[in-house]
């Protein structure tokens, strides 16, 4: 299935509750202010990396934008993508679980 | 309505989906457990296989002792009882959460089936369908 994740994990636990309970092959997919736990240098970057071996990461590139994020500062390993990737996600893992 | 009506529009079949409902936010600070019973009713009186999950601030929605005559709200918690009538009788919560919240099974106003990280990790994998509020 797919997992995303909207909030920034530096406010709220949503991104830790997500990690916890996405099993273990699952997809994940940063969007909106969920994208701030993609960038390297921050408190969540040791969970990313962790979740990186259980997991497939993406982050959405429009999001990162808006936001002034620099794509090449992101961890390695988090595949950047637009809204069409955003749809082949959707479309090809089953259901997706919306983190609020 | 006849019978054969309703068949009809069921598309036929009357196919037969799970649907999770997952539940994050407390009541009262947000609308999400408000709307999240009223979907919940919704899919249940379209007869699709209706399941429930507590996580997080979301076990404070099936909290005991609830009384909102102070704030002027209406207490919603009683309708949680009521699910059982609508054939809505699989609700999880998830054991982590409601240990961080110093609350245990007794502290609920429905019955619950209280499951470990990895019961819920397969709960969500199961279903056709996630509805998170």
């Amino acid at each position: 299935m797919l997992h995303t994740v909207n909030k920034t994990p530096f406010e709220r636990n949503t991104l830790d509750t997500c990690l916890r309970l996405a099993k273990e092959g699952s997809v994940l997919l940063l969007i909106e202010d969920g994208v701030y736990g993609a960038m390297q240098g921050t408190s969540a970057e040791g969970k990313m990396k962790q979740a990186l071996h259980d997991h497939a990461i993406y982050v959405l590139g429009p999001d990162l934008k808006a936001r002034g994020l620099d794509e090449g500062k992101i961890i390695d390993g988090i595949q950047v993508i637009d809204y069409g990737g955003f749809v082949d996600l959707a479309a090809g893992n089953g259901a997706v679980q919306a983190w609020l | 309505m006849t019978d054969e009506m309703m068949d009809d529009e069921e598309g036929g079949g009357g196919e037969v989906k799970t649907f999770l409902y997952v539940n994050r936010k407390a009541p009262y600070g947000t609308i999400y457990a408000l709307e999240s019973l009223e979907v919940v009713l919704i899919g249940a009186a379209f007869e699709q296989d209706v399941s429930m999950l507590f996580v997080d601030d979301g076990v404070y929605q099936i909290k005991k002792g609830q009384d909102t005559t102070g704030v002027e709200m209406k207490n919603f918690s009683p309708t949680y009882r009521a699910l059982e009538m609508y054939d809505v009788e699989k609700l999880y919560v998830d054991r982590e959460s409601l240990e961080a919240r110093g609350l245990t099974e007794d502290d609920l106003i429905v019955p619950v089936e209280i499951l470990d990280t990895e019961q819920v990790q397969d709960l969500m994998e199961s279903q056709d369908v996630v509805l998170s509020f």
